[in-house]
């Protein structure tokens, strides 16, 4: 699908409501250097989303769709949680899966586009809560890492079963005590960033998203990562304020008190070797891009 | 045994109208329409047509995807008659009446809500058309899956009378609909609204 196709037919442009007309006039699609900066200018970032006021996965949602360096030809993966309120509202092609499966269809999904487009860069996404990756979807999560399958998966780490109310999830932090789990977590939190670098993932990172320009930079790497050497996995801490006892403008501080070098969401990164040669590959480029630009600019301005 | 033979009316029906195909109600073969499920030839269904816009107090065409977006140029000619058949409804009708042409862009659910003044959604089509008191509408270029839906909440909910456009075999759920739609056929819908301008009695006030 190339975002050429996408256009109003001109007769009737001037009736279409104003979001669609922006869609088509400003969106960041094609744009190279798009990225965290575009929000609040570019209507498919989300003008408005479903989820509660101050809600951090709202943040992350809009941070990760500005990220995409590929978004007319992404495709994201949900499952059932919040995130699947917000999926109808975003202008990247995306498919709701079944509660946990998120990893199987993107396995398909992505072979499938390799086949139907071959030579064509097309981006998977999987976009799910913790309950999906790590508790229900587990299995379908670690196969897909264990058979290399070239897709990125993002967990949206809420320590817990936010829509039903406040259920245990394997992620919650030992001790913690929710609504609906009020003996208190038994267990340690999984360890899954680490999980995933065994399981064979080449770019891991475990962070919140209190830092729009940081989460664009993982985002990144993960995607082209995953679409030239294997499985990707980024774990970001977007915790839900309501089941937490927090109020809506809470949520960034709490982020930051959970990103503290001693906290379970202290910035961790794992790279392999041919991962690691990739982004040097593309840092290069991009700085030499950089660099004809600022002569080019240097040039005109002389 | 007496049996009554469904007719597809302007509603209120009740809150979930049968299916008209359920009630006995067939699709027009080519070169036919129906009009409250009655197989007709389609020159009859567009003076019917016609007939409505022109005495309806507001008579609305609903684009839908399939020609707001110009996918192909079909789509695009299409969108062209659509505009071309709104704007002929405008001239010919009287100061009191109040055409509309209302967008379907797609199909998602839109939350907290749609604005009802500049857009209809298919999952909530009478909210549309119950603010701007629409008494006729045509759908066009809606994909059927979504158009019957629609169909079937206006007859369940308001009074509205439904027209289809539809480029497929048509809408039993609709109270006229015509099938294989063009934008020739548009244009020949268009054709008829001129013809009959000044001899249909307007809406009382």
């Amino acid at each position: 699908m190339s975002k050429e196709r996408i256009q109003i037919s001109p007769d009737l442009f001037d009736i279409m409501p104003a979001e669609y007309q922006d869609l088509v006039r400003r969106a960041t699609y094609g744009k190279e250097d798009r990225g965290w900066k575009d929000i609040g200018m570019a209507k498919e970032l989300i003008e408005e989303h479903s989820l509660c006021a101050g809600c951090p996965e709202s943040m992350a949602f809009r941070y990760i769709l500005a990220s995409l360096p590929n978004p007319e030809d992404t495709v994201m993966v949900g499952s059932t949680g919040c995130t699947s309120l917000v999926f109808p509202h975003v202008a990247v092609h995306n498919i709701h899966s079944l509660f946990g499966n998120q990893n199987a269809v993107a396995s398909g999904l992505k072979r499938a586009l390799s086949l139907r487009f071959p030579g064509k860069i097309k981006d998977v996404v999987v976009l799910a809560g913790d309950g999906a990756t790590v508790d229900i979807g587990l299995d379908m999560t670690l196969q897909a890492w264990f058979r290399q399958e070239k897709f990125t998966t993002i967990c949206f780490d809420n320590e817990l079963y936010a829509n039903t109310g406040g259920q245990e999830s394997g992620m919650m932090r030992k001790g913690f005590v929710a609504k609906m789990a009020p003996a208190g977590k038994m267990f340690e939190k999984v360890r899954l960033p680490e999980i995933a670098r065994e399981s064979g993932c080449h770019y891991v990172v475990n962070c919140t998203v209190s830092k729009p320009n940081l989460v664009e930079k993982v985002i990144k790497n993960a995607v082209y990562v995953a679409r030239e050497i294997g499985p990707t996995y980024v774990q970001l801490y977007t915790p839900c304020i309501l089941e937490i006892g927090k109020n809506s403008m809470e949520g960034l501080q709490e982020m930051r008190d959970a990103e503290r070098p001693t906290e379970r969401f202290a910035y961790k990164e794992y790279i392999s070797d041919q991962a690691k040669e990739l982004l040097a590959e593309i840092a290069a480029k991009e700085k030499e891009k950089k660099a004809a630009a600022k002569k080019q600019l240097a040039g005109k301005e002389a | 045994m007496k049996t009554t033979r469904y007719e597809v009316l302007p509603g209120p029906e009740h809150f979930l109208p049968p299916a008209a195909a359920s009630m006995g109600i067939r699709l027009p073969d080519p070169g036919q329409a129906h009009i409250h499920g009655r197989i007709v030839p389609e020159e009859e269904a567009m003076e019917a047509a016609a007939r409505q816009f022109l005495s309806a107090k507001v008579p609305t065409i609903f684009p839908g995807p399939l020609v707001l977006w110009a996918w192909n140029e079909k789509a695009a000619q299409k969108a062209k008659a659509v505009r071309e058949l709104y704007e002929t409804i405008k001239e010919c009708v009287t100061p009191a009446q109040r055409p509309m042409l209302i967008p379907m862009p797609d199909y998602r659910p839109k939350y907290p809500k749609i604005n009802p003044e500049i857009e209809i959604n298919p999952n909530h089509p009478n909210l549309t058309i119950w603010h701007n008191k629409i008494d006729t509408c045509m759908f066009v270029g809606v994909h059927c899956h979504q158009a019957n839906l629609s169909l079937k909440i206006i007859r369940g909910g308001t009074n509205c009378y439904t027209i289809a456009m539809c480029a497929q075999a048509g809408h039993e759920d609709a109270m006229l609909s015509f099938r294989d739609a063009t934008a020739e056929k548009i244009l020949r819908l268009a054709e008829w609204v001129k013809k009959l301008k000044g001899s249909v009695k307007p809406p009382e006030e």
